[in-house]
């Protein structure tokens, strides 16, 4: 069968991939910034002597690590709709992402803080460094630190997942693709494309979190190694 | 439309919810196959192909698997090879977990310790007597529970099947509720019926991994 690709007739819709190609990115953006709070949260509300917020959060990380994001799109989506709430498609994605994300980063911080040594509690306890600051300075700050890389590829994967907002019609890279294709009835080289371009994507993203680590944490950049 | 959830929805339903198993162990078996392929291509002694097997496990790691299916199913089509929906699935997740687990298993095989690989040698066994005797099974050992985790993702990721029209649990859903119109009711029941799917294998995991001893700092501060 000889059929010819032409894939100079699907690059010329080069603006509408750059537009989905930045929607991916705010998408991820805003999914990562409020996820990794969230997720912070939750961790730390893992470690609640309140047995009610401890549960919970243990609820909330197991309920969304074990169910498809796809899944929790509509869920979100419908569940918005069906309370009267009307939001953008925009909005509902980012939602979603954040709940998604939200777990994952849970989990990877409470790595990050059972790996703290009890004798550097006691020891910011001996110094008398009240609750918050010992959260701040002897948890948080260095359990982030620890799990960075691991953080940083959680969120790589969040900017791939998010092409599953293109089945609620959030106009993102992927959305923007079926379009495309739809209507020039060139799927193979147009999927070809925004593939390369979620590869170069995540290659960036990377690239901006090394460079954030070696902004972030100078010690680790001085040791070599993390702590 | 209208009408209630009934017998025969939850029929339908169950049937969707074996074809998710169905398409996970297909995913498991193509992608372990072939990811133990990789795995072994990663720590060859010839660097072209540890350079293409890492080539291949980069391009699969940055692109979504949504995109793959796409490609798999609407852009060879476009190109005159038709592969059904439950073919187009069942190869792109191949490829899919193919990468993951590949990389996953690399890493079990490299954590073998060093002196396990210069004991073989000093031994006098050939490569493949090294590899098939004193490291892999070895290294079959730590990746247990990271490949029993990963079977989670393999669970929930055959749900993007249903955007090819392979009707797995989500699509039966999707079906159930065009129907019906109780969206939220329906795909809560979706995501409890996923959850039932995935948890368990998520204990047995996480149990695998406390039995390795590699839970150790569990006993961290309270």
């Amino acid at each position: 069968m000889g059929v010819e690709l032409d894939f100079p007739a699907v690059l010329e819709r080069w603006p509408s991939f750059l537009g989905g190609a930045i929607l991916t990115l705010e998408l991820a953006f805003f999914a990562t910034v409020l996820g990794a709070f969230l997720g912070t949260l939750a961790a730390v509300g893992r470690r609640s002597h309140s047995l009610l917020i401890a549960r919970t959060c243990k609820v909330y990380v197991e309920a969304i690590r074990n169910t498809p994001l796809l899944v929790q799109i509509f869920l979100v989506y419908f569940g918005l709709a069906s309370i009267g709430l009307k939001f953008s498609a925009f909005t509902v994605a980012v939602a979603a992402l954040t709940i998604n994300v939200g777990a994952y980063t849970a989990e990877i911080m409470r790595a990050g803080f059972e790996a703290i040594p009890r004798g550097q509690l006691e020891a910011a306890e001996g110094l008398a460094l009240s609750r918050l600051q010992i959260y701040w300075h002897i948890i948080l700050l260095p359990a982030v630190e620890r799990v960075y890389p691991a953080l940083t590829s959680q969120f790589v994967l969040l900017m791939l997942a998010s092409s599953v907002c293109s089945q609620i019609s959030a106009e993102e890279l992927t959305a923007v693709a079926n379009y495309i294709q739809s209507d020039t009835y060139r799927a193979f080289e147009t999927y070809i494309i925004i593939a390369v371009l979620y590869i170069f994507l995540s290659l960036v993203m990377r690239a901006g979190f090394w460079g954030l680590g070696f902004v972030l944490f100078p010690r680790r950049r001085r040791l070599g190694t993390p702590l | 439309m209208g009408g209630h959830l009934n017998f025969n929805h939850l029929l339908f339903l169950g049937h969707g919810a074996l074809w998710t198993i169905g398409l996970s162990l297909i995913a498991l078996g193509g992608g372990g196959l072939a990811g133990f392929v990789i795995a072994l291509a990663r720590v060859s002694p010839l660097k072209s192909v540890r350079l293409l097997s890492a080539v291949y496990v980069q391009l699969i790691q940055g692109t979504p698997l949504l995109v793959i299916l796409f490609l798999g199913y609407f852009g060879l089509a476009a190109v005159g090879f038709q592969l059904s929906p439950l073919a187009a699935a069942g190869a792109s997740l191949t490829l899919y977990v193919a990468a993951y687990l590949g990389e996953i298993w690399r890493g079990c095989i490299e954590s073998v310790p060093k002196p396990q690989w210069e004991a073989a040698e000093g031994l006098a066994l050939s490569r493949s007597q090294r590899m098939m005797k004193v490291i892999l099974p070895q290294a079959i050992r730590i990746a247990t529970p990271p490949t029993v985790g990963f079977m989670v993702q393999i669970i929930k990721n055959t749900s993007l099947a249903s955007v090819v029209g392979f009707v797995e649990l989500m699509r039966s859903g999707q079906i159930v509720n065009n129907s019906l119109f109780e969206p939220f009711a329906i795909y809560a029941i979706i995501a409890v019926v996923y959850f039932a799917m995935c948890y368990p294998i998520s204990l047995y995991s996480q149990r695998l991994e406390r039995r390795m001893g590699r839970g150790k700092f569990n006993l961290a501060p309270a």
